[in-house]
């Protein structure tokens, strides 16, 4: 009972709660301006390049010191960005490329989960771990072969050359397959009996039961193939099949006559608008998605 | 160190923020707790419970009214500075941490004067061990031991600062049900060596009347009694804690006092009379408590009811019943098991003992005394 | 037979996978080994003049390479802790917040989902000093004194700082969300624990907290140093292309250019620069594996 007398005494009471509230006060308005300048931090590059997507080439050349505001906005920048550099062109690719890899992803890595998840063959548990260790194999190691194997192929500066290889992905197989087995097996067995086929039960059920988790791998394929970068770059050297990356780093370095930085950032608004909207609307499910194991591709 | 809660309220904002109404977790609770006891706080799950223990323990600020240990108002110390221990239902043992080291986290915050060298927080961690009897295993991690030892450790590690008070949430739930038999004598034991005034929150009435030196019945926010577990069982203060109170629970039945007859259904069961109470001309509803103990089997007794089986349980026997005017669908007396029943018809008769039967306002469920004439 | 049909069946839903990995990913595996210890391979004539280490001494004394390697480890130094560090502290001031705590952990991610070629164009603009103006963060920098300094094409120990300080920007996003999930999922009671029994804030940080996210911690540094070892485009989006000549190459950047664009062409020593860079990382995340398993005990 030591504690007792050395820790309170009759008055101490009201002093505690004074010091105590004042404290948490000072503490919790420094940790909101911690998070603030980081906050500002995050922010400050997609401002700027907003902010400058609006001046004038001339406005923008002649402020020696940079403005933190635009006295008279243009929308010049974005037709020029539309005109001058084939964006438009890059942003349909972009949109091709990324649908079509995303689509056709689904349908291997559904197939593939659902033979791992409920079908049974020899060597299946064989065939399982060969997959998990290809998970190891970083793409810098693969990615010289299959440059050579495209190039070979005769598929560079084209569609299939800049899809094929981003087909399968064997982390999104083990996820779905973690998903497909949290289906009570019950399911499958009841269907058994009513004599639906594997593949029905697969369309049927599993599919709309796991589609919170399809959506998620599929939003995450999103991101990855819009930001994709080192492959189109590798594959295309033709304009006519350049992605918004490979495009953007196209512009920086030929584009507008290099010097023109305002319609450079209306550019990369472009660029960028779809994907945050993407985030805006899917945010819970894309954070959900990327801690659940997903790494910046 | 006595506690005496003043007028006690939380209130919490409602979880469904539509409800503007704010949730009242415990309301206007004023009772005192004697020194050195152990004490259990019993009510349904959801009663505020362990809010109140939240509350003694400072981990919450009460919206108003006080709270003393002792003399002194501890309402507005915070909680490290209450001297309190607490033992968490999930036990809360820090997994990275040994056994021994679990014991001595406490007493590695105490600074300045009371600091204490490596030696020392050993000898009274090692001390508290031995109390609890887990001094063999203080080397191991907590995963590593059964949640009767966890327990254990859990306590030692509430008790090594010597704290005035030892709060425990739910110490019981998370154990099998031969080690909560074991466990609860154990508890028992540690509070009587170590006189700490102890309070324990449960909804398991028997683990309570069984090692409490009093129980506080609660329900929904309110206080409903408090006193020795013999005497709430014996005089419970309203139909709730008549009900909660006893297995298998206590019967009810719809009945009415009309002059000095006590009638349930058309049988006259018992001659009594209301103390403080007036008896109104056309009679007065009330409800009728009796006990599964308080019927005597007995061929003249008052008081039929339609058998409806007869479970033989060893010790003693079980009589499954129906009543027009009981509550439940099946009635429940425990009889004897060398006791006869004769069912005529289908119909047993029973005597009551009027010790085990307690008489209840229709209205506000309050208890109303009375005696038998 | 319908036994034989059945497996026959399972096979099927696995052909596209098995297909698609089998021709991307385990034939170019085998083949990139093949590669590296081919001397002198011909691309268009696809015949080599023998097999041998010389690919590897070739890379191993290509000053390039040695640039290359020399930038990665730097980044790899700077960056893994500094993030992890960083994020760790942002993490924390956000799990002791309450009201604006969503929109916050919305800003904080957003640099995950945005196209880093893109923001880096922004970056360098931020950063680069032309003959119309200095930039922004020069101006910054003269409002407290300092001297312009050209991040883009000036000296090295500039170019460096822009580069970690984008790359941090960059992986600061994934690190504050698993550090702030890793914060949520320790049970509420170890901190009443240690509250009751009067805990100072820092021993509940280096005693309870730290240990008890450790898992996550240590997962952060194995996965950052696997990045930041790959770091590649975010360089180009800095320093354009050619990274050889702004003297910023990596690892991953110097494989690319020896496969292909003005420098490219040869295929065996980026499949031996390749294999080197995945043994420096296999060893790297064999060391972490090792140390981590001695700090987490649970």
């Amino acid at each position: 009972m030591a504690t007792e007398n050395a820790t309170f005494s009759g008055t101490a009471s009201t002093d505690f709660t004074g010091a105590v509230k004042r404290r948490r006060i000072i503490r919790q308005a420094l940790l909101y301006l911690f998070l603030t300048v980081w906050a500002a931090a995050v922010l400050f590059p997609f401002y700027w390049m907003v902010l400058t997507s609006f001046k004038t080439q001339a406005s923008y050349n002649s402020e020696q010191r940079p403005k933190f505001y635009v006295s008279a906005p243009t929308t010049e920048n974005y037709s020029e960005a539309f005109t001058a550099v084939p964006l438009a062109r890059y942003f349909g690719n972009t949109l091709v490329y990324t649908i079509v890899t995303t689509g056709l992803m689904m349908v291997v890595i559904i197939l593939a989960a659902f033979a791992f998840a409920r079908l049974e063959f020899k060597g299946k548990t064989f065939v399982f771990t060969l997959f998990l260790s290809l998970m190891m194999i970083p793409s810098e190691l693969v990615i010289i072969t299959n440059y050579v194997t495209i190039t070979e192929w005769n598929l560079r500066n084209s569609f299939p050359g800049l899809i094929l290889p981003s087909i399968t992905s064997v982390f999104y197989i083990y996820l779905l397959k973690e998903t497909f087995e949290q289906i009570p097996n019950e399911l499958y067995k009841a269907a058994k009996v009513d004599g639906t086929s594997d593949f029905k039960y697969l369309r049927r059920v599993m599919i709309p039961i796991a589609r919170p988790t399809l959506v998620t791998i599929a939003i995450l394929k999103v991101i990855e193939c819009w930001n994709s970068y080192v492959w189109p770059r590798l594959i295309t050297d033709k304009p006519e099949y350049f992605l918004v990356s490979n495009g953007i780093q196209e512009i920086r370095e030929h584009g507008f006559g290099r010097d023109n930085i305002p319609a450079m950032m209306a550019a990369v608004v472009v660029i960028s608008i779809p994907l945050i909207v993407l985030f805006l609307v899917f945010r819970n499910k894309i954070m959900e998605g990327v801690s659940r194991g997903g790494t910046k591709a | 160190m006595k506690i005496t809660l003043d007028h006690l309220t939380k209130r919490f904002p409602n979880r469904n923020k539509k409800i503007r109404e704010d949730v009242i977790a415990v309301n206007d609770f004023t009772f005192e707790i004697p020194d050195g006891k152990l004490i259990g706080l019993l009510g349904p799950s959801g009663c505020g419970k362990s809010t109140t223990l939240n509350l003694i323990s400072g981990l919450e600020m009460p919206s108003s009214g006080r709270i003393y240990f002792g003399d002194t108002d501890v309402t507005d110390v915070p909680a490290e500075h209450r001297g309190v221990g607490l033992v968490f239902q999930n036990y809360a043992l820090y997994p990275h941490l040994t056994v021994l080291d679990n014991i001595m986290f406490p007493l590695g915050n105490l600074r300045g004067s009371e600091k204490l060298t490596k030696e020392q927080m050993r000898d009274k961690a090692m001390e508290v061990a031995k109390l609890v009897q887990i001094d063999e295993l203080i080397e191991r991690r907590p995963k590593e031991l059964s949640g009767g030892q966890q327990q254990r450790v859990a306590i030692a590690r509430a008790l090594v600062k010597m704290p005035s008070v030892l709060l425990l949430d739910e110490p019981l739930s998370n154990l099998d049900a031969r080690l909560r038999l074991q466990t609860r004598e154990e508890l028992a034991r540690i509070q009587h060596e170590t006189g700490i005034t102890t309070v324990f929150v449960t909804h398991d009435q028997e683990e309570a009347m069984s090692i409490s030196d009093q129980i506080v019945v609660m329900k929904d926010g309110l206080f409903q009694q408090m006193g020795k577990p013999q005497d709430v069982y014996d005089h419970p203060d309203n139909l709730f804690v008549a009900k909660f109170l006893g297995t298998p629970p206590i019967n009810v039945f719809e009945g009415t006092v009309k002059g000095d007859k006590l009638f349930v259904g058309d049988e006259a069961i018992l001659s009594l009379k209301l103390e403080n109470a007036e008896v109104p001309e056309d009679g007065r509803k009330v409800y009728v408590g009796i006990r599964p103990e308080g019927f005597i089997p007995a061929e003249d007794g008052e008081f039929s009811v339609s058998l409806s089986k007869i479970e033989v349980m060893g010790r003693d026997t079980s009589v499954v019943a129906t009543h027009p005017a009981a509550q439940a669908a099946t009635i429940r007396a425990i009889i004897a098991s060398d006791a006869p029943v004769n069912a005529k018809d289908g119909t047993v008769r029973f005597r009551i003992k009027p010790a085990k039967l307690h008489l209840f306002d229709s209205a506000d469920e309050t208890r109303i005394d009375f005696h038998v004439i | 037979m319908k036994e034989k049909l059945r497996q026959y069946k399972a096979w099927l839903y696995l052909l596209p996978a098995i297909l698609f990995l089998g021709v991307f990913m385990v034939y170019p595996l085998v083949d990139v080994i093949v590669y590296s210890f081919e001397e002198g391979f011909n691309f268009v004539t696809r015949t080599s003049q023998g097999t041998g280490f010389f690919n590897y001494s070739y890379v191993l004394h290509d000053p390039y390479f040695v640039q290359a390697l020399k930038n990665t480890f730097l980044i790899v130094i700077i960056t893994v802790p500094v993030s992890t560090g960083f994020a760790l502290l942002l993490s924390l001031a956000l799990s002791s917040i309450k009201p604006l705590r969503n929109l916050y952990q919305t800003v904080y991610f957003l640099p995950y989902v945005t196209n880093t070629l893109a923001v880096g164009l922004v970056f360098m603009v931020l950063f680069k000093k032309t003959a119309y103006t200095d930039g922004m963060v020069n101006l910054l920098l003269n409002a407290f004194g300092a001297p312009s300094v050209d991040f883009i094409d000036g000296p090295y120990w500039a170019k460096m700082l822009v580069m970690c300080i984008y790359t941090v920007w960059v992986v600061l996003p994934f690190k504050v969300l698993i550090l702030t999930s890793a914060l949520a999922s320790v049970n509420p009671d170890y901190y009443k624990a240690a509250r009751v029994d009067g805990t100072r804030p820092s021993r509940i940080f280096f005693k309870i907290t730290l240990p008890m996210i450790s898992p996550m911690v240590f997962y952060l540094i194995i996965t950052g140093f696997i990045g930041a070892f790959k770091a590649y485009s975010d360089e180009v989006a800095l320093f354009g292309t050619d990274l050889n000549a702004a003297g910023m190459n990596t690892m991953v950047g110097y494989v690319y250019d020896m496969l292909y664009g003005a420098s490219g062409g040869y295929p065996s020593y980026a499949s031996a620069a390749a294999l080197l860079l995945f043994l420096i990382v296999l060893t790297i995340t064999c060391i972490n594996l090792m140390v981590s398993r001695r700090s987490v005990h649970y």
